[in-house]
C-alpha cells in the first residue's frame, strides 16, 4: 500500500467529498472494529489490573493457554508443511486438475466450522465409523487433544498455501530453473533459491494460521469435552466463564487472544512495510 | 493462476496429477504426493465420510429431515443475515477500499492494518464484545433503545457479527485492483467531459465489478457457515434468529444425527457451490486485470 | 516418491501421536474420574469434589483427580454418546441418561440403582423478577400478558428449560377444566412472550441478570438464588408460582467407561456420598433441596413449600414427556410453526 499511489490528481473529487468518504470509511470501521476491540480490553480492565491478572494466571485460565499453544503448535507446522508443499507442486508444475486442487484447498474456507468439527465426530466418535476400533485399541481420539488437533487442522487447512500460491506464481521458476542447471540439488534449491524469496509471505501465512488456529471455537465445540484443565482451550474456556457470571475473567481471556491478534496485524504490517512488494500481491486472496 | 477455473472442474477427467511437460525442477511427486495425500486425510475423507452417511440415509429420510419448516425457516434465516451482511461489506468494503488506496489521512496505515483484524480476533471474542456492546445495556445497544432499534438477541445482531466477520474480504479483493487501475481511463473519461461520478458508474464500476462480486461471494460464503460470533448475540428464536449452524449444533444435541448429517451435507452443497462461483468469478477478474 | 510423501505424514502422524500420549499420561498420573455433568451445578460439584477426594484420601488412602464438563445437558449428553470418557454423568433430566443407556453404555435399569430415582437432590422451577416487581409477576398466568418479555432457555438444548417449559404445561393443565387444548393454547401464549431463547440455562441467566434483558426470567431454583447472589448490584427478587415441579437431576455411573478404566468402585462411592449427610449439606448450601430433611433444616425459610407437580404423574415418565413436548414436530415445534 505505498502512499506515493495516493498523490491527488486534477480529476479527484472535491476536498469536501473526500472528507465525507473518509469520515464516513473511519466511522463504519470505527463502530465496527475498533469499538468492539476496546470493548474487550475495557471489560477485561473495569475492575483492575489485581482482577485482570488473577484472571489470566488463574490455573484453568493457564491450562486452557498452554492446551491452545500445544494444539497451535502442532496444527500449525503441520499445515505449514503442507502449504509448502501444494505451493510447490501447484506453482512450479503444469498438470492436469490444478485448478481442482486450488478449489479443493480452499473447501474449509467456506465450510461451517461446525460441519468440520463434527465429520470427525461422524469418523472417530464412538458411534462412528472407527470408533469401536478405536475403542478396542484404547486411542481417545474425540474428546481428547487429537481431536481438537485434527478440528483444528481442517479450519486452518487453507492459510499458508492461500498466502503462497499467488506469491510463487508471481515469482515463475526461472531462478530455480537456472539453479537447477547449476546442480543445485533439490533441497538445497528450496532452502537457497526459493525459500528466501518467500519468507515473508510464508510468515505472514504462519502468523494468519496461527490467529486463526488459537481463536478457532466452533470447529473445537464440537469436538471438546469440555473438561476445566483438560480439554478447554482458550476460546472454549472464554465461553465457561461467561457462562459463570465472570465476565470479567471471560474478557480478561479474550484480551489475550485479541492481544494476538494486534500482534499479528502489526507484524503483518511491519512485512509489509519493509517487503511492500512481495507481499501486497498475497493479500488479495 | 491464469489458467484456474476457466478450464472447469468437469473436464480434468482421470489424468489428474499428470505432468504435462517434462519439468527441470525436482519434487514434484514429493510436494504433490505429501499435499494429496494431506489434503485427502484432513479434508476429503471426513467430507466424503459426511456425504456417504447422508447417501445412506436414503433420499426420503434425508428430505423428510430438511424439508421441515424449521430446518427451511434457519436456512432462510442464514442465507437473509449473510446476504445482508455481505451486502453491507460490499458497499462499505468498496468504500474503505477506496479511501485506502485514493486518499491520504493520517492514521492511514493503522487502519488499513485494522482491516484484517477480523481475521485475526477469534469469533466467540468478537461475539462477546458485540453482545455486550449491543445489547440494551451495553454502549452502543443503549444508544439505540431511544430510537426503537434493538440489535443484540434479533436478526439484526446476526447481521452485525457477519458483517465484522466479513468485513476485510471486499476491502482485500478490491484494494489490488483499485491500485493497478488504469487511471488514463479516468482522465480520458475527464476529458470527454464526464463528472466526477459519471466515470465512477462508467469507468470505474465495470472495472472492479469482478472484485466486487469476488468479496461479496466470499464474504457471503464465510458468514453462511459462521457460528462462534453469532450465537452470543443471535436471540435463537426458532424461525426468527437460528442460524443453519446452531440448528446443526440442536440436531446433535438432540441426538438426531441423521438430522444433523442431512443438514450439514447440505450446507457442504451450498459451500462446494459457492466455492466454485468464487472460482469462476476470480477467473473472470484474472482475465480481465491479467 | 510417494512413499517417501507417506513417510512424511507418518512422521507427522507420529509427532501429534506421541505430543497426546504425553498429554494424557501427564493427566492420568493417579486415579482419575470425569464428572460430565449440566450447566447450573459448577458450584455445587466444585465443592463436593473437594469434599469427595478428602474422604476417598481418608477411606483408601487414595489420591484422587476429579475433572469436571459443564455445559448444556444435551450437549454434554451427546458428548457421552459420541465417547467422552465419562466415568459419572450428572444431568438435567432423565431422558438424557436414557439417551446414554440407548447407546448401550449405561444398564437399562441404571434409575433403579441408587435411592430416590437415581436423583439424590432435587430442585424446582421458580420466576426471577427485578427490585420490586415491576410487572406485578405472582402466577404463571400473569407470564402469558400481552407485551412481557420472558427469557427461559431452549427447551430442545437446555435440560432446565424443558422442566420450565413442563412446569408451565402442568399448571395450565391444573386450571379446572383445562384439558391438553387448553394448556397448550398456554404454551403458546407463554412462549410469545419469549424474545432470547438461549441454548443453556446459565446463558438465559446472564441474559436476564448481567445484559438487563426481559421482565421476568424462569429459571431452576439454584440458579435464580445464585443469580441473586451474584447480581448484588442490581437486586433480583425470586417469586415462587402456585404450581411447581419437582425438577430431579439424576445421577449415573457410565458403565461401560468404569469398566473399562476399573473405576466402578471409586465411581459408585461418589455417587453414594451424594446422599451422605456431608454432601447432602453441600447441596443445600448451593440451593439445591436435599433428600436429607436434616440438611435442609440448616437453611431455614430457603426452600419454601409449594406444590410440586411430577413427571411422572402428569407426563407419564420422561421418555413420553420428551416424544410428545420435545422431540421434532412435538408440540414445543408446533409452538413456532403453527403460532406465526
Amino acid at each position: 500500500m505505498g502512499e506515493g499511489l495516493a498523490s491527488p490528481r486534477p480529476l479527484g473529487e472535491s476536498r469536501t467529498t473526500r472528507l465525507l468518504l473518509i469520515g464516513t470509511a473511519l466511522a463504519f470501521l470505527g463502530i465496527f472494529l475498533f469499538v468492539p476491540l476496546v470493548a474487550v480490553f475495557v471489560e477485561a480492565l473495569c475492575r483492575g489490573v489485581g482482577v485482570y491478572w488473577s484472571a489470566v494466571t488463574d490455573p484453568y485460565a493457564v491450562s486452557a493457554i498452554r492446551l491452545t499453544l500445544l494444539v497451535a503448535g502442532i496444527a500449525v507446522p503441520l499445515n505449514l508443511s503442507f502449504g509448502v508443499a501444494a505451493a510447490w507442486a501447484v506453482t512450479k508444475f503444469e498438470f492436469t486438475g490444478k485448478s481442482l486442487l486450488v478449489t479443493l484447498i480452499d473447501l474449509p474456507f467456506s465450510v461451517s466450522p461446525v460441519i468440520s468439527g463434527m465429520v470427525y465426530i461422524l469418523l472417530f466418535g464412538l458411534q462412528g465409523w472407527f470408533g469401536p476400533w478405536l475403542l478396542a485399541h484404547d486411542i481417545q481420539l474425540m474428546f481428547a487433544v487429537p481431536g481438537l488437533v485434527m478440528a483444528t487442522m481442517f479450519v486452518t487447512f487453507p492459510f499458508v498455501a492461500r498466502e503462497l500460491i499467488p506469491l510463487m506464481q508471481e515469482q515463475g521458476t526461472d531462478e530455480e530453473e537456472a539453479a537447477v542447471s547449476l546442480g543445485a540439488g533439490g533441497f538445497q534449491l528450496f532452502w537457497r533459491v526459493t525459500l528466501p524469496n518467500i519468507r515473508w509471505g510464508l510468515l505472514y501465512g504462519v502468523l494468519l494460521c496461527n490467529a486463526r488456529a488459537m481463536g478457532e471455537f466452533g470447529a473445537v465445540s464440537v469436538v471438546s469435552g469440555h473438561i476445566r484443565g483438560l480439554t478447554n482451550t482458550m476460546p472454549l474456556h472464554i465461553e465457561i466463564l461467561y457462562n459463570e457470571y465472570n465476565l470479567v475473567a471471560a474478557f480478561a481471556v479474550a484480551s489475550l487472544l485479541a492481544v494476538l491478534a494486534l500482534i499479528t496485524l502489526v507484524a503483518k504490517s511491519a512485512l509489509e512495510w519493509r517487503y511492500g512488494g512481495e507481499l501486497s500481491r498475497g493479500g488479495g486472496s | 493462476m491464469a489458467d484456474l477455473a476457466v478450464t472447469g472442474p468437469l473436464s480434468f477427467g482421470w489424468r489428474v496429477g499428470m505432468l504435462n511437460r517434462r519439468s527441470v525442477l525436482p519434487g514434484f511427486g514429493l510436494s504433490f504426493g505429501y499435499a494429496v495425500t494431506y489434503l485427502s486425510l484432513i479434508v476429503l475423507v471426513p467430507l466424503a465420510g459426511l456425504m456417504i452417511r447422508s447417501v445412506g440415509m436414503g433420499p426420503a429420510a434425508f428430505w423428510a429431515e430438511i424439508a421441515s419448516t424449521r430446518v427451511l425457516a434457519a436456512f432462510r434465516v442464514s442465507f437473509a443475515t449473510a446476504l445482508a451482511a455481505a451486502a453491507i461489506n460490499t458497499v462499505f468494503g468498496l468504500l474503505v477500499a477506496w479511501v485506502l488506496v485514493r486518499y491520504r489521512f493520517p492514521g492511514k496505515r493503522v487502519v488499513d492494518a485494522m482491516v484484517d483484524l477480523p481475521f485475526a480476533l477469534p469469533t466467540s471474542v468478537a461475539g462477546i464484545a458485540l453482545t455486550t456492546l449491543y445489547s440494551t445495556k451495553g454502549w452502543i445497544g443503549a444508544l439505540l433503545v431511544p430510537l426503537g432499534i434493538k440489535v443484540a438477541f434479533t436478526p439484526l445482531g446476526i447481521v452485525l457479527a457477519l458483517t465484522f466477520i466479513g468485513l476485510p474480504f471486499v476491502v482485500r479483493t478490491v484494494q489490488p485492483i483499485l491500485q493497478d487501475l488504469n487511471i488514463e481511463q479516468e482522465e480520458a473519461a475527464f476529458s470527454l467531459g464526464a463528472t466526477r461520478l459519471q466515470t465512477f458508474i462508467r469507468v470505474i464500476f465495470p472495472a472492479l465489478l469482478p472484485a466486487l462480486m469476488t468479496g461479496f461471494a466470499l464474504a457471503f460464503a464465510r458468514g453462511l457457515g459462521e457460528y462462534g460470533s453469532v450465537i452470543f448475540i443471535a436471540g435463537n428464536i426458532p424461525r426468527v434468529s437460528e442460524i443453519v449452524p446452531l440448528l446443526i449444533v440442536m440436531q446433535l444435541e438432540q441426538f438426531n444425527y441423521a438430522g444433523a448429517t442431512a443438514i450439514a451435507t447440505t450446507m457442504l452443497v451450498f459451500s462446494f457451490l459457492l466455492l466454485l462461483m468464487i472460482n469462476l468469478l476470480q477467473g473472470w477478474m484474472r482475465r480481465r486485470h491479467g | 516418491m510417494k512413499m517417501t510423501s507417506l513417510a512424511g505424514f507418518r512422521r507427522g502422524v507420529a509427532v501429534v501421536a506421541a505430543c497426546a500420549a504425553l498429554w494424557t499420561t501427564g493427566a492420568q498420573a493417579d486415579t482419575t474420574l470425569l464428572n460430565v455433568s449440566y450447566d447450573p451445578t459448577r458450584e455445587l460439584y466444585s465443592d463436593i469434589n473437594a469434599a469427595f477426594i478428602a474422604h476417598w484420601k481418608a477411606e483408601s488412602g487414595e489420591t484422587l483427580t476429579i475433572n469436571q464438563s459443564h455445559g448444556g445437558s444435551g450437549r454434554q449428553a451427546r458428548s457421552v454418546i459420541d465417547g467422552q470418557p465419562a466415568d459419572i454423568v450428572t444431568l438435567a433430566l432423565a431422558y438424557d441418561i436414557d439417551a446414554i443407556a440407548d447407546s448401550g453404555q449405561i444398564a437399562p435399569n441404571w434409575q433403579q440403582r441408587l435411592p430416590d430415582n437415581s436423583t439424590p437432590y432435587t430442585s424446582t422451577i421458580v420466576f426471577v423478577v427485578r427490585k420490586g416487581n415491576p410487572k406485578g409477576i405472582k402466577d404463571w398466568n400473569d407470564l402469558v400478558k400481552p407485551g412481557l418479555d420472558i427469557i427461559t432457555p431452549n427447551p430442545k438444548t437446555s435440560g432446565g428449560a424443558r422442566w420450565n417449559y413442563l412446569a408451565a404445561y402442568g399448571y395450565a393443565l391444573s386450571q379446572p377444566g383445562a384439558d391438553d387444548k387448553a394448556a397448550q393454547q398456554f404454551i403458546r401464549k407463554l412462549y410469545k412472550n419469549v424474545s432470547v431463547l438461549d441454548s443453556g440455562a446459565r446463558g438465559a441467566t446472564i441474559s436476564f441478570s448481567q445484559r438487563g434483558l426481559g421482565d421476568v426470567l424462569i429459571s431452576w431454583e439454584n440458579d435464580a438464588y445464585l443469580a441473586q447472589q451474584e447480581a448484588a448490584a442490581d437486586h433480583l427478587e425470586i417469586i415462587y408460582p402456585s404450581v411447581s415441579i419437582r425438577a430431579e437431576p439424576p445421577v449415573s455411573v457410565v458403565d461401560a467407561v468404569v469398566d473399562r478404566r476399573g473405576t466402578r468402585k471409586v465411581a459408585e462411592a461418589y455417587l453414594q456420598f451424594l446422599y451422605t449427610p456431608e454432601a447432602q449439606k453441600i447441596a443445600a448450601k448451593w440451593f439445591y433441596r436435599p433428600r436429607l430433611p436434616e440438611a435442609a433444616a440448616a437453611y431455614p425459610g430457603r426452600f419454601p413449600d409449594v406444590k410440586l407437580l411430577t413427571v411422572d404423574e402428569v407426563f407419564g415418565g420422561w421418555r413420553h414427556a420428551q416424544q410428545v413436548h420435545f422431540a421434532d414436530k412435538g408440540v414445543f415445534d408446533q409452538i413456532y410453526d403453527g403460532g406465526k
